[in-house]
């Protein structure tokens, strides 16, 4: 097994694991949709119309709070280090470590969105709409929240620090992500732009979010 | 035997070993027999055979806040009385627990769609229950977040004991406020309103849930504790090769 | 036993109770299997609790 499969598999089963995170993120977002009609009020007509952007908003959040988990751990035990100084190159290492934090921290946020959908009166065509743009927006949440995340890694109580580094560099995917949802439901044709939009934002973050990330942990370990 | 052999965890996994066989029994039978009587329940005037939803989502929300009524005597146990299988109790309810309150926002989500026109309301009912659910994930991630399960356990008892506050928000719910869930029809003052022929088996079905709970619960308790005995027996291990 | 026009949210509700509780109970008996298996393990290796070692025993 190479050295990437290995790292996305280990960190696979410890963000799955007790203490881990990967379900904590989806009770986090199942928590901030279910608390957005209680500020906004129960109209249901309302939350239809205002769903795609409760969703998308809601999984930004649980995104951000378990972006913390993806270096911080490693730093505390040691392994960090180890990655930094091994012979695969950082940024590959980063870039496995994006994925393997997609796949147990973002799939299920897209997989939890059909039932949230239903508490925001959301018909099957805007769920499916939410999800796809979810599906495709949220690795770019997670490889540029990986730059964040490694540059607050070196710092104590930079969780903070990483929220507020972040933030800003998801608000193009937010936009877009919000924009494709309420197009595919109001007006299917201008559907594609953002989409597309939404898509390159993801394949531009795969590329600059390792190499970022990587050049963060260096200069800050040193 | 007293209620001090039960606080021994060896003898408390003979008794559930022998009694487990029994339970599941009496289970399958009483539900069986619920099933059978609900089959043959009549229509309602109004809601026609939907009504049958109601003979499996009432019992899973009567126990959905049972549930939680066990975890917080058994979060007094630990905080209080200090009763070593206090805790063990309280971490194997909370799934099953979890689990019959998803059972019952789904059937009665499944129930509201043909009686109401929607899957979904924001009224007081549903929403505080929505919330019991949330609060059941909530205790499940606080078990697993901390290694000890001993120091989980204070942590896990003083959440319980503040979410038990749910409980009779959930119940007055519908007394309280302009709902459209509908109001008591059985637990209330001045008896059941509810006709024999649907009383009858919703109560069957409710005291065979029950049985299933015990069961469960029981079973898990028994799983809880031999993961413990298998942490002691890891760290020891551990400790030797350390040496 | 005719259910009306609304069979399918019916036969759902039930079919979801009897899944749910059926990968309760086989969860619950997996679970046991699997921490017998671990116990039978470790006592096979030596390693026994204080109370289960009879006087004498390894170290």
């Amino acid at each position: 097994m190479t050295a990437l499969a290995a790292i996305i598999r280990r960190d696979i089963r410890i963000a799955l694991r007790a203490g881990g995170g990967a379900m904590i993120g989806v009770l986090f977002f199942l928590s901030v949709v279910v608390v957005m009609p209680f500020a906004l009020g129960p109209d249901l007509a309302l939350l239809k119309r205002i769903g795609p952007a409760i969703l998308w908003l809601g999984a930004l959040l649980a995104s951000l709070l378990t972006l913390d988990r993806l270096f911080t751990a490693d730093q505390d035990d040691g392994s960090l280090d180890l990655i930094v100084m091994s012979r695969t190159p950082l940024e590959l290492a980063c870039a496995a470590k994006a994925l393997a934090h997609w796949l147990a921290a973002g799939v299920p946020l897209i997989v939890a969105t059909p039932i949230v959908g239903i508490l925001l009166n959301l018909d099957a065509d805007a769920t499916f709409a939410v999800a796809l743009t979810l599906l495709v927006g949220t690795p770019a949440l997670t490889f540029t929240g990986m730059i964040g995340a490694a540059l607050a890694v070196t710092l104590r109580r930079g969780g903070l620090l990483l929220a507020v580094v972040v933030l800003p560099l998801s608000i193009p995917v937010l936009i877009f992500g919000v924009a494709a949802s309420n197009a595919a439901v109001l007006k299917p044709d201008a559907f594609g732009t953002p989409f597309s939009i939404l898509c390159a934002l993801s394949l531009v973050s795969f590329v600059i979010g390792p190499f970022a990330a990587a050049a963060s942990l260096r200069q800050g370990l040193d | 035997m007293s209620l001090i052999d039960l606080a021994n965890p060896t003898r408390f996994l003979a008794l559930a070993t022998r009694v487990l066989p029994w339970l599941a029994a009496a289970t399958a039978i009483l539900l069986a027999v619920g099933l059978y009587l609900s089959a043959l329940a009549p229509d309602d005037y109004q809601q026609g055979a939907t009504v049958k939803i109601m003979f499996i989502h009432v019992p899973n929300a009567w126990l959905s806040m049972f549930v939680w009524g066990v975890m917080s005597i058994a979060a007094l146990g630990t905080l209080v009385w200090r009763h070593p299988l206090a805790d063990v109790a309280a971490k194997a309810a909370a799934p099953i627990g979890a689990a019959f309150t998803f059972l019952a926002l789904v059937t009665g989500s499944l129930w509201g769609r043909p009686m109401w026109g929607t899957y979904w309301e924001w009224d007081a009912r549903l929403t505080s229950v929505l919330i019991l659910f949330l609060m059941y994930l909530g205790l499940m991630a606080l078990w697993r977040a901390v290694d000890d399960p001993s120091r989980a356990a204070r942590a896990a008892a003083v959440l319980t004991l503040v979410g038990a506050i749910n409980i009779p928000i959930i119940k007055f719910s519908v007394e309280w406020w302009n709902t459209l869930h509908q109001g008591a029809s059985v637990i209330r003052a001045g008896g059941p309103t509810m006709d024999r022929a649907f009383l009858i088996p919703l109560l069957v079905m409710a005291i065979a849930f029950s049985l299933l709970f015990v069961t469960l619960h029981l079973a898990a308790m028994r799983n809880e504790i031999l993961r413990r005995r298998i942490r002691t027996l890891q760290m020891m291990q551990a400790s030797r090769q350390g040496v | 036993m005719s259910l009306g026009p609304y069979t399918s949210f019916i036969v759902t509700s039930y079919a979801l109770v009897a899944a749910v509780v059926a990968a309760l109970i086989v969860w619950i008996a997996l679970d046991y299997r699997r921490q017998k298996q671990i116990l039978r393990d470790l006592e096979a290796s030596g390693i026994t609790r204080r109370s289960a070692q009879t006087s004498g025993s390894s170290s």
